[in-house]
């Protein structure tokens, strides 16, 4: 019964594909996050029985694969493994070909995770099933910034009228730009806080240096993980300079405001952009972030479903 | 003899391979064309194109790209070096003189490598090539980044009056990029190049042409600023010459949004300030010819995600229907952009021009046809191009070269 009433309100979704959040209204976020919450109160339902989820991770992750996969199985989908090291594709098989063979033997969702930009959109146009992007180079990664806004309206009670700092590198961040979109759509003020060659301009988003006063100006500190090649690239001098300028220290973590919160999407380099302090404080949502993505993913594989059911 | 009557603005007269007369014709010749409605122009030089052969057959052959180069209405072409076997000697040079007679199409001119293997080392045999009919030096595709060795190609081919054709492109600004750098790239999340990369390298450039008395020709230019580089080049006396390519004239980095790979090429498609400027530099001048960059690439390498992707697309058969589409540069402009600036800047002896005693290559323009771009009606053997199903005003009716009626 509780199940029914779910999959009505799933009716409001429209989008076969989930490609990132620039392509969601603040309607649509409200929705995945409000089913969300109600698919974690639904025990022992199975919607998606019979259903394959095609988990194809051209790119190495962890959290965001198995995440994936526990949130199908919990809605009863049956999960396809791929891992690019002994797959097809070293032999030289495209994107467009593996998608569409393992496609033909019977898959609803292909959720792709891809170094190039814009991967999912063209394998969108390609496949039957509903693509659903885990991470496209540096463009978006919609169900981090969805699990991430659940967090945000769990601890600070609202997802609009926020002070949001995103933290870091934000030029190759995928979960920059998905938070960004979302955050901006909701009616937040984001500001982009970093190194500035990590930093573009024209993102059209406030842009700041002085960490120590974004620290004590914002509800939510987004700190993003440090890729230490950025180094190799010139795009920063040493790790120690970009610990003073822009690590959350514990001398940085005690300067928060009450109330603030401080997220990290994972992996963190302990020590480097975070400290182990200020990563296990009581500020820290860390930890609820994880829990939520799985139910967060479980939200999108049962709204996408309704849309091609 | 072949009579063109009632063409605008006047009567041409051919004889054999030549113009005989042009103006008000009341002779009788053995076929009479019928150009009611038709502007007659020079035959069309596109000084710009990539045909893979020999190497890349797949792509495209020299024969498929000639045929592609009349169906677009123009009769004579400049291929770039840079084919599978590339072009760095004069056995290259002579294969795509013969290759071109074979095919019986377009009259096809080859421009050499000015480094042996396009590898940016050593000067490869200009002197050879030049002697084999090569009508100039191109590593086009690859940037000269060693100041050193341009400096030296300029020196050594003004020894044969010939141009260096310049990819302006400072590759240390550029590693990896899909697209131009700025707004939407940082939207996108896709890795740019900076219009800097391009002005740069123009700006070396010209300043080795000062500094060697060399003629340099920047290929495709995209950035505003390159536009105003090679003007100031121009009003100190440098000799510098330019080219746009038509994507560049009418397509901003806006069309990435979907990430699709016809809209990838390099230099990458930049903002409508450029476009503009760009547009301006044609219209006065400053950009001398307008070229293709025809870059012909198979369905499945096309067909992958956009960082995977090879950069280019086609151009031959869209330019002159996308160039009169536009209603930008006046209509003489534009066709002394793709007559006599190209043959000029390529030493063309007999082209790009109509008057008695030059080469009778003509293209009869209809200016007034509608029509919508259909890759699978292309002559060439690339079907990669931004313009499919655009609809465009403008085109080739009929096109005669060496006297010849080819379409």
């Amino acid at each position: 019964m509780a199940l029914d009433a779910l999959l009505q309100r799933c009716r409001a979704w429209k989008h076969r594909h989930l490609l990132g959040t620039k392509d969601l209204s603040p309607k649509d976020i409200s929705l995945v996050l409000d089913v969300a919450e109600e698919l974690s109160a639904l025990k022992d339902a199975a919607p998606l029985k019979g259903k394959r989820l095609f988990n194809f991770f051209v790119e190495p992750s962890t959290r965001t694969k198995t995440s994936f996969a526990l949130a199908a199985r919990r809605l009863g989908a049956e999960v396809v493994d791929f891992s690019p090291a002994n797959s097809s594709l070293t032999k030289g098989e495209s994107l467009k070909d593996t998608a569409r063979t393992i496609e033909s033997m019977g898959v609803a969702f292909t959720v792709i995770r891809h170094g190039a930009s814009g991967a999912p959109a063209f394998l969108s146009r390609l496949v039957e099933s509903s693509v659903i992007n885990a991470g496209d180079g540096a463009n978006e990664h919609p169900t981090q910034a969805l699990l991430d806004l659940l967090t945000m309206r769990q601890r600070l009670g609202k997802i609009s009228g926020l002070r949001v700092a995103l933290v870091g590198d934000i030029t190759h961040s995928r979960v920059a730009r998905s938070n960004l979109w979302a955050l901006r759509k909701l009616g937040n003020e984001v500001t982009l806080v970093g190194p500035s060659t990590l930093v573009p301009k024209d993102l059209e988003a406030p842009v700041s240096h002085d960490f120590d006063r974004a620290l004590r100006e914002h509800d939510v500190v987004m700190m993003l993980r440090l890729q230490l090649e950025r180094q190799q690239a010139g795009l920063f001098p040493s790790t120690g300079e970009y610990v003073r300028f822009f690590g959350l220290t514990r001398e940085r973590l005690a300067t928060l405001r009450n109330g603030t919160i401080i997220m990290h999407p994972g992996p963190m380099n302990r020590g480097l952009e975070i400290s182990a302090e200020a990563a296990d404080s009581s500020r820290s949502v860390i930890l609820n972030q994880v829990t939520n993505g799985v139910a967060i993913r479980a939200a999108v594989l049962l709204l996408l479903s309704q849309v091609n059911a | 003899m072949i009579l063109i009557k009632n063409a605008r603005p006047h009567d041409v007269l051919l004889d054999g391979a030549t113009i005989k007369k042009v103006g008000k014709i009341s002779e009788k010749a053995e076929q009479t064309i019928d150009a009611k409605g038709l502007v007659v122009v020079p035959g069309l030089v596109d000084m710009h194109v990539h045909f893979r052969e020999p190497g890349r057959e797949d792509k495209e052959t020299i024969a498929s790209g000639a045929a592609a180069a009349i169906a677009g209405g123009f009769t004579s072409v400049a291929v770039m070096a840079n084919s599978g076997r590339v072009c760095d000697d004069a056995v290259g040079v002579v294969y795509v003189q013969a290759k071109s007679r074979e095919a019986g199409g377009a009259n096809v001119y080859a421009v050499g490598a000015v480094t042996k293997g396009l590898k940016g080392e050593e000067l490869a045999e200009l002197g050879k090539m030049s002697e084999a009919g090569a009508v100039a030096f191109s590593d086009d595709g690859m940037a000269i980044t060693n100041s050193e060795l341009m400096r030296r190609a300029l020196e050594y081919s003004k020894m044969f009056d010939k141009p260096i054709l310049a990819h302006c492109e400072d590759t240390t600004l550029t590693r990896g990029f899909v697209m131009n750098e700025g707004r939407v790239s940082a939207k996108l999340g896709l890795r740019g190049y900076p219009n800097a990369a391009e002005a740069v390298m123009a700006a070396r450039d010209c300043y080795l042409a000062a500094l060697t008395g060399g003629h340099v020709h920047v290929c495709h230019v995209s950035a505003k600023e390159t536009v105003d580089v090679v003007r100031r080049a121009k009003k100190q006396g440098i000799r510098v010459t330019a080219e746009a390519a038509p994507h560049h004239l009418m397509l901003t980095d806006e069309a990435l949004l979907d990430y699709e790979s016809k809209y990838k090429m390099n230099p990458p498609l930049r903002t409508r300030e450029d476009v503009d400027a760009v547009l301006e530099g044609v219209v006065d001048g400053t950009i001398d010819a307008i070229a293709s960059d025809h870059a012909p690439h198979t369905a499945e390498e096309k067909e992958q995600e956009l960082a995977a992707c090879p950069n280019g697309i086609i151009g031959l058969e869209t330019t002159l229907g996308v160039i009169l589409s536009l209603k930008k540069i006046p209509f003489d402009r534009a066709i002394d952009a793709m007559t006599a600036a190209p043959a000029r800047i390529l030493g063309l002896k007999g082209k790009g021009a109509l008057k008695a005693g030059v080469d009778a290559d003509l293209t009869l323009i209809d200016p007034k046809a509608s029509w919508t771009v259909d890759p699978a009606s292309f002559r060439s053997m690339g079907r990669c191009t931004p313009y499919e199903k655009m609809k465009l005003t403008g085109r080739a009716a009929k096109v005669i070269v060496g006297g010849r009626l080819c379409s």
